[in-house]
């Protein structure tokens, strides 16, 4: 390959051509590998396995890099629960994402956010979630029991009790436990004699989510906060506009067809918006006439609250 | 003698960079940067967490393997290349021999570990300029720790006694021998504290206390790890770090002392 004196060949000649003979080959095999899989369809990508079932082995397994490996199953949890919720199929499996948690969880059990986004993904309802709120207070008891002191866990998981089970002498029991843990926010107390005493009504929801969001310590949980009160506020918007429906249907004896028709009367300045910026809609078959769209960033709206009473603020 | 231990030592350093070990800084600090950046996308809001996990992670995974894979061939090149006679006809004896190869090992790992810190902090200090809400997300631990150091702190000495044992085996074996002993070490070492309690498990008195004298003469790897502890901002205390540093040292120094003594007693004619 060395130039020769009088070959005319520059020094650098032989190591370009050995490059360019490298990237040939280079092309050709990715060609050929393209050609192979238009006739042998690579097989689909591997997210639903687990590698491992949870365990006190793992994190030994992990040779001290057990926190690499939990966060690893941290991004496969994140994954499966937002690829599944955003498929397409109608047939939705979360069936990975409490292991894939537990494991997370078995690798680092300090991973604060795994315990506190995990519950937030366990407990969303189907299909945008696996609605698993059962699987989420196991996951945040477990996060208790790995760190006593975190309070936020045990308010966690009276929120759990409180927003998705509807048990609110346990959700109190939550914020009572967590209240007494050394830092809790003041707030928790009253928030434990608030849920015991008024239950579930709307005003004392918004409360309670206004008390997570402006304690929040993280944007997640305060994005949850947020959307929670825009969809309290949802309702009670919901409410002044099927009165305006019924007093429309009442004063001619037929139900609003577009929102132009209560706009032409001015009750209303212009077609209503929900707090995300999505229009209403109009559906005679609803109970008041007046539906949050499906497009919404809101829908659904929490079942309990849908048919209680009216606007409280 | 310390000049003798001193030069052997620089050379095995010099030798390190020439053969381009530390080219692996680089490869660390683009895993790192490009890192940083995938696991923004990927993982809600713990960006600095996994930051710090990886760099930390890399940075083991790093040394380990300088550490092994130069550790073995410190004594076996000599001996191949059979530039162990001309070394051994100078005025140089044996031990200052072994130490000062350690020494150098020692002085390559301890550059890396340092430079992989510092690019491990500059990583971290761009990300919170960039995005300084990330550091508020994670509220256990400062985006800047200087607890980090103690992590990097243990790793090193950790990364000493693997040297040593990768140094030792190689003073009578092969290479490949040698790294095969040295990774089923460090793999032992992280286990070893089952052997401690191996009466739990075993019934035979005999078997208890084999288990028993296993576990102080292996090397004990595992509490060398708190990597999960500081970036969780849990506190190691200065107590635990000198305890911890101190058995690294030692054992480093056993097995130091071992690899001369089969060293001494090696017959190159």
């Amino acid at each position: 390959m060395s130039s020769q004196p009088g070959s005319g060949r520059r020094p650098g000649a032989g190591a370009l051509a050995l490059l360019v003979g490298a990237l040939l080959l280079w092309g050709a095999a990715v060609s050929l590998q393209a050609w192979r899989e238009r006739y042998y369809s690579l097989p689909p990508a591997a997210s639903e396995v687990l590698y491992f079932r949870a365990g006190s082995a793992v994190p030994r397994v992990a040779l001290g890099f057990d926190a690499v490996l939990a966060d690893i199953y941290w991004i496969r949890a994140i994954q499966h629960f937002g690829g599944t919720r955003r498929a397409a199929s109608g047939d939705k499996s979360y069936r990975l994402l409490y292991p894939l948690l537990d494991l997370t969880t078995t690798l680092d059990p300090h991973f604060n956010m795994a315990y506190r986004f995990g519950a937030i993904f366990l407990t969303e309802s189907y299909p945008d979630g696996p609605g698993r709120a059962d699987q989420a207070i196991a996951l945040l008891e477990r996060g208790l029991a790995a760190d006593p002191k975190k309070w936020q866990y045990a308010q966690d998981a009276g929120f759990v009790h409180y927003w998705w089970l509807h048990d609110y002498r346990t959700a109190a029991a939550w914020f009572d436990r967590a209240s007494r843990i050394d830092g809790a926010p003041w707030w928790l107390r009253s928030l434990a004699a608030t849920t015991l005493a008024e239950g579930g009504d709307r005003q004392s929801s918004r409360r309670l989510w206004q008390q997570l969001y402006e304690t929040a310590d993280n944007s997640w949980v305060k994005n949850n906060a947020e959307l929670r009160l825009s969809q309290l506020q949802a309702l009670d918007q919901i409410d002044a506009l099927a009165a305006l429906v019924r007093r429309y249907t009442q004063q001619f004896g037929r139900s609003p067809v577009s929102w132009g028709a209560l706009v032409s009367m001015r009750w209303l300045s212009g077609v209503p918006l929900d707090p995300s910026g999505t229009p209403f809609e109009l559906d005679s078959t609803q109970e008041g006439g007046v539906v949050l769209s499906k497009q919404s960033p809101l829908s659904p709206l929490p079942p309990q609250f849908t048919k209680k009473t009216g606007p409280t603020s | 003698m310390g000049r003798v231990i001193g030069l052997v030592a620089y050379h095995v350093f010099k030798e390190s960079v020439r053969d381009k070990v530390l080219y692996n800084l680089v490869l660390f600090a683009v895993l790192l940067i490009a890192g940083s950046f995938v696991v923004g996308q990927l993982t809600a809001g713990q960006d600095i967490k996994i930051i710090k996990d990886l760099g930390l992670a890399a940075s083991a995974v790093f040394g380990l393997f300088i550490a092994v894979f130069i550790g073995v061939g410190l004594v076996w090149k000599e001996v191949d290349k059979r530039s162990i006679y001309n070394l051994l006809v100078k005025p140089l004896r044996r031990h200052e021999f072994i130490i000062g190869k350690f020494l150098g090992l020692a002085l390559t790992l301890l550059v890396n570990i340092a430079v992989m810190a510092v690019a491990l902090y500059v990583v971290l200090a761009l990300m919170n300029w960039l995005d300084p809400g990330l550091g508020k997300v994670s509220t256990e631990a400062p985006v800047l720790d200087p607890q980090l150091l103690k992590a990097f702190a243990l790793l090193y000495v950790q990364l000493l006694v693997v040297t040593s044992v990768a140094l030792f085996f190689s003073t009578f074996s092969g290479p490949m021998l040698s790294a095969a002993f040295t990774f089923g070490l460090y793999i032992v070492g992280h286990f070893n504290a089952d052997l401690a309690h191996f009466e739990d498990v075993v019934k035979s008195p005999a078997a208890a206390w084999l288990g028993k004298a296993l576990y102080y003469i292996l090397p004990n790897l595992a509490p060398f790890d708190v990597k999960a502890a500081v970036v969780h901002g849990q506190a190691v205390s200065a107590g635990y770090i000198a305890l911890t540093a101190g058995y690294g040292v030692l054992y480093a120094g056993a097995m130091l002392t071992l690899a001369v003594l089969v060293f001494a007693r090696r017959d190159f004619k």
